[in-house]
């Protein structure tokens, strides 16, 4: 399909969510996860300043650079590791296509 | 005692709006935030950055559209008990409510209206194993008094500026030693922070753990080594007296999840017709509510607010019949 790509995503009960994603909305992977009511809480609402939409890159390719904003949001997260990126940073385009990316476990 | 009309839960945007829309009707209002500022996240978390959909404002940075919320309401003489968290409700013999602060400060007011947002703003809390056991005994996640760490050890982690300048403060001339470890090398604390605290760790009068993390806490009744672990060497423990991990704040609920509301998915269930939660004369607006339909925007909590304080006036005034009046026609007639 025109302006769709497929990505996974791993909850964090190890369960694999499959789902169609536009690439048209000027969505990012927060915002999915949210829609699809996956628990992802992006608190601030996709402005690098929670850390709430923590999750792991599962998949080995290249993505876009992190930001400073987002590594700097990194650092007041908690469980992270090389992989780990902020999903509302990660916006939905087709180089995102059959992309598996994994929720990072929440603190308290 | 503070007694007001309506008391207001949260002074961000909405809750500021309430004051005004409240001030109309000859309503008056009391805030209490847990942070010591009012605007809530527009102040905490983004006051730099542009909103462009606040009606008539192509675009405002939170901090300014705070700043008028501000000066908006205060014709009509607001209080505010700032730096304090809302943590028991009661109902007095009169059937006004009494909110408790934790820090002991008591308000009545016939009217509560919560309008907290995300919560309130809480120290993020490392996922430590038994660290609250040492919360107090040794584990800090804010530092009150500096004195307190005269000639102890310290472990700070963080990134930020405020464990770059914790770092610094008590390097400098207070604690007997500090040891900063942050997760990588780079800081996004101030420049002359980040030279400051480089200059001190070749002088050897800061321990700097990069690349690393706190993991553990060890003590008996109180903490005595922390476990660090780093990429390149592996764990190891450290010695220590006091551990204050400085990861900034995140929103909690936090005790109105105790106050008997319908509460799904941490936010408030409310009517859509004037904002009243289950229980009478409690209401919820902005983003703490939800109701079919709900958005969580400013813009809509304004609308909340609105026909909140129109519901809390009949409320506290039965018999009283309300006019809609027009600021055009009449001004704005402060207390």
């Amino acid at each position: 399909m025109d302006n769709t790509i497929r990505v996974s995503i791993i909850d964090r009960e190890g369960k694999l969510h499959e789902l169609d994603a536009p690439t048209d909305m000027g969505m990012n992977m927060m915002e999915l996860c949210k829609s699809a009511e996956l628990p992802v809480e992006g608190t601030c609402g996709g402005m690098a300043m929670c850390a709430s939409c923590h999750m792991y890159v599962e998949s080995a390719r290249s993505l876009p650079e992190k930001s400073d904003d987002e590594e700097d949001m990194l650092d007041e997260a908690f469980f992270v590791e090389d992989n780990s990126r902020l999903g509302c940073q990660l916006h939905l385009t087709n180089e995102l296509d059959g992309l598996t990316v994994k929720l990072a476990p929440v603190g308290d | 005692m503070i007694q007001t009309d309506i008391l207001i839960i949260g002074a961000g945007p909405c809750g500021l709006f309430t004051v005004f829309e409240a001030g109309l009707l000859k309503l008056r209002c009391h805030l209490i935030d847990a942070l010591p500022q009012p605007g809530g996240q527009c102040t905490e978390i983004y006051p730099k950055k542009p909103i462009y959909d606040i009606p008539a404002y192509p675009s405002i940075l939170a901090g300014d559209l705070v700043d008028r919320l501000m000066e908006q309401a205060e014709p009509f003489k607001p209080g505010f008990t700032l730096g304090e968290r809302a943590e028991q409700i009661e109902k007095d013999a009169d059937d006004q409510f009494i909110v408790t602060t934790n820090r002991g400060s008591k308000h009545r007011a016939p009217i509560i209206a919560i309008a907290g947002g995300l919560g309130c703003f809480e120290p993020r809390k490392p996922p430590v194993p038994k660290l609250v056991d040492f919360e107090d005994k040794g584990v800090e996640y804010i530092i009150k008094d500096p004195e307190f760490y005269r000639d102890k050890k310290v472990v700070i982690s963080g990134g930020g500026d405020s464990a770059l300048d914790w770092t610094i403060f008590l390097a400098e001339d207070v604690a007997s030693e500090v040891t900063l470890v942050h997760r990588r090398k780079e800081f996004r604390g101030h420049l002359d922070s980040v030279q400051k605290v480089m200059d001190l760790a070749s002088a050897g009068r800061v321990n700097l753990i990069t690349d690393a993390e706190v993991i553990g806490v060890e003590g008996n009744g109180k903490l005595s080594s922390v476990e660090i672990k780093t990429k390149a060497e592996g764990n190891r423990s450290l010695a220590t007296d006091h551990w204050v991990p400085l990861f900034g704040l995140s929103p909690k609920l936090g005790p109105i999840a105790d106050w008997d509301l319908n509460i799904t998915k941490n936010a408030v269930e409310v009517d859509t017709f004037d904002y009243s939660t289950n229980v009478p004369g409690v209401y919820a607006i902005g983003d703490i509510n939800n109701y079919p339909g709900k958005l969580k925007l400013i813009l809509c909590g304004f609308h909340e607010a609105t026909l909140m304080v129109q519901s809390a006036f009949k409320r506290i005034y039965p018999d009283k019949n309300l006019v809609l009046k027009y600021t055009t026609v009449n001004g704005v007639n402060g207390f």
